[in-house]
């Protein structure tokens, strides 16, 4: 199997349970990766609601930012996150020991290049390194990024020699506190490093990518097919491929890279403004800030809305968006059907004015107006234990 | 009645001058988990080929052709309300239109089951 310009597909740690498993598999960011096993995309989304999804997220992007000397404590913290925080607006010097921030990279006019987990380890004797998760797709130009900001301070060392897998669902705090004692106790986008006799040292977070509890383990690569697999012993535990994972966190409000957010993009108008930190705003120290200082004080010109159609035809990315007058008002950037949801429904951008839920709009599929309204996301409530 | 197939994985059961359309069971197997059938309206008149309905998965939207030349008699208005009957009945209870055919001729073109099942093979 090849991809354009016939680089082979790169496979995950878990390729060949994928294939035992019967997965259909296709390509994603240059990897070989299941998009659905044979119950197939509902069974597999609902059953993620229901009780615990296992889904191979290895081809994303982990990595260690670290000074020369790691463990001194509260002012090595701050040294490295000055490295990582002239990338970003949120305020990671400020970031409790332990605790995980989700940001975005920007451009100097304060596009989104991609958006990021970042995480202070907890333990005393690690600080001066940051726990870092970029996006499958743009992980050569983050890393490329990162290290530019590094250079002669702090060095980026890829986590290639590890696998990730997300476990989520109600059941996923029972299942993962079973292999990894102390997980239960972690709450949302808090992470512990865990030294198990069976998987090795690994990196437990309490987050995910579909509005359930869950959490993500990032697993050395000669562990991740046996703790995939005694994950998977677990009668509450099915793999889910990425077509429910995408369904899953479109319900749940989340952004896909690539396609909800990108370079043009400021943190503003995708309805991320929270991202950036008060103390980041009042110095005014990153990227694009004055653009985007500007558009948190007057508004941004369009914004980031979730969108339900009236009617049962999904509306997927680069559906048209217009007022009942007929005037074009944005564009959709992901969309289709929500199982949970049991109806369509789409994420996109609309021009400022027209953002408000229950605000009525025509989606323009084959050329036909439906009729849809702007709605609260996310379209499903999240669960996450806080 | 003869059952013929396209290319396009869709399938026309013929007795007269009427054809009854649908799509294969190994293309609602590819599709996935169907969630939305769009039908074309009753007296359409389409060209072999031609865009005649549209069924969407939770992944992705496909366009269901036209086999042959026809024009729409009845439209199956049950898969509206009821789209998962693509995955469980694809080749009978699923079938997505009536077409009176207007340039018979036509179906010498397409495949019969034999060739049809060798078609799927080599996909």
């Amino acid at each position: 199997m090849t991809q354009s310009g016939d680089t082979p597909l790169k496979k995950t740690p878990l390729h060949a349970l994928h294939v035992e498993l019967g997965a259909r598999m296709g390509e994603f960011a240059g990897y070989d990766m299941p998009i659905q096993y044979p119950e197939g995309v509902l069974a597999e989304h609902n059953w993620t609601r229901a009780s615990c999804g296992l889904f191979d997220v290895s081809h994303m992007g982990p990595c260690f930012l670290a000074l020369p000397e790691i463990g001194g404590g509260d002012a090595a913290h701050a040294a490295v996150s000055a490295i990582i925080e002239s990338l970003v607006p949120s305020d990671i010097a400020g970031l409790a020991p332990g605790r995980n921030q989700l940001s975005v990279l920007l451009n100097s006019e304060g596009g989104i290049l991609d958006d990021l987990m970042i995480c202070r380890p907890a333990a005393e004797d690690r600080q001066g390194m940051l726990y870092v998760i970029v996006n499958a797709g743009t992980k050569e130009q983050d890393f490329a990024l990162i290290e530019q900001a590094a250079a002669g301070k702090a060095s980026l060392r890829r986590a290639d020699d590890r696998g990730l897998l997300a476990v989520q669902g109600p059941k996923a705090e029972a299942v993962v506190d079973a292999l990894f004692p102390g997980a239960a106790e972690l709450s949302f986008m808090e992470h512990r490093r865990i030294v198990s006799e069976a998987f090795g040292r690994v990196v437990v977070s309490r987050c995910g990518y579909t509005g359930e509890d869950g959490y993500e383990i990032l697993v050395f690569r000669e562990h991740a097919d046996a703790l995939a697999r005694k994950l998977l012993s677990d009668d509450r535990v099915k793999p889910i491929g990425l077509g429910a994972r995408d369904s899953l966190r479109l319900e749940a409000g989340l952004c896909l890279y690539g396609h909800d957010l990108d370079a043009g993009t400021t943190p503003v108008e995708a309805s991320l403004t929270w991202l950036v930190s008060k103390s980041r705003r009042a110095r005014a120290d990153f990227p694009g800030a004055e653009r985007i200082l500007s558009q948190i004080k007057d508004g941004a010109p369009r914004k980031r809305v979730g969108i339900r159609p009236l009617g049962r035809a999904p509306a997927r990315e680069g559906v048209e968006i217009q007022t009942d007058a007929g005037e074009t008002i944005g564009v959709v950037t992901s969309g289709g059907f929500g199982p949970t949801l049991n109806a369509p429904m789409s994420m996109g951008y609309v021009a400022a004015g027209h953002t408000k839920p229950g605000t009525p709009v025509k989606l323009i599929v084959r050329g036909k107006p439906m009729d849809a309204e702007i709605a609260a996301l996310p379209f499903v409530p999240h669960t996450y234990k806080r | 009645m003869t059952i013929w197939y396209t290319e396009e994985h869709e399938w026309i059961s013929v007795d007269g001058d009427v054809g009854v359309v649908g799509i294969t069971a190994f293309a609602a197997e590819k599709l996935g988990d169907v969630v939305f059938v769009e039908l074309p309206e009753v007296g359409k008149a389409l060209k072999a080929g031609a865009d005649m309905a549209v069924v969407e998965s939770v992944k992705a939207a496909s366009d269901v052709y036209a086999p042959v030349d026809g024009e729409i008699v009845e439209a199956n208005e049950t898969l509206t309300g009821a789209p998962e009957t693509v995955n469980a009945d694809p080749e009978n209870g699923a079938w997505f239109v009536k077409l009176k055919l207007t340039n018979p001729d036509q179906l010498s073109t397409l495949m019969d089951k034999a060739a049809y099942d060798a078609f799927c093979e080599s996909q």
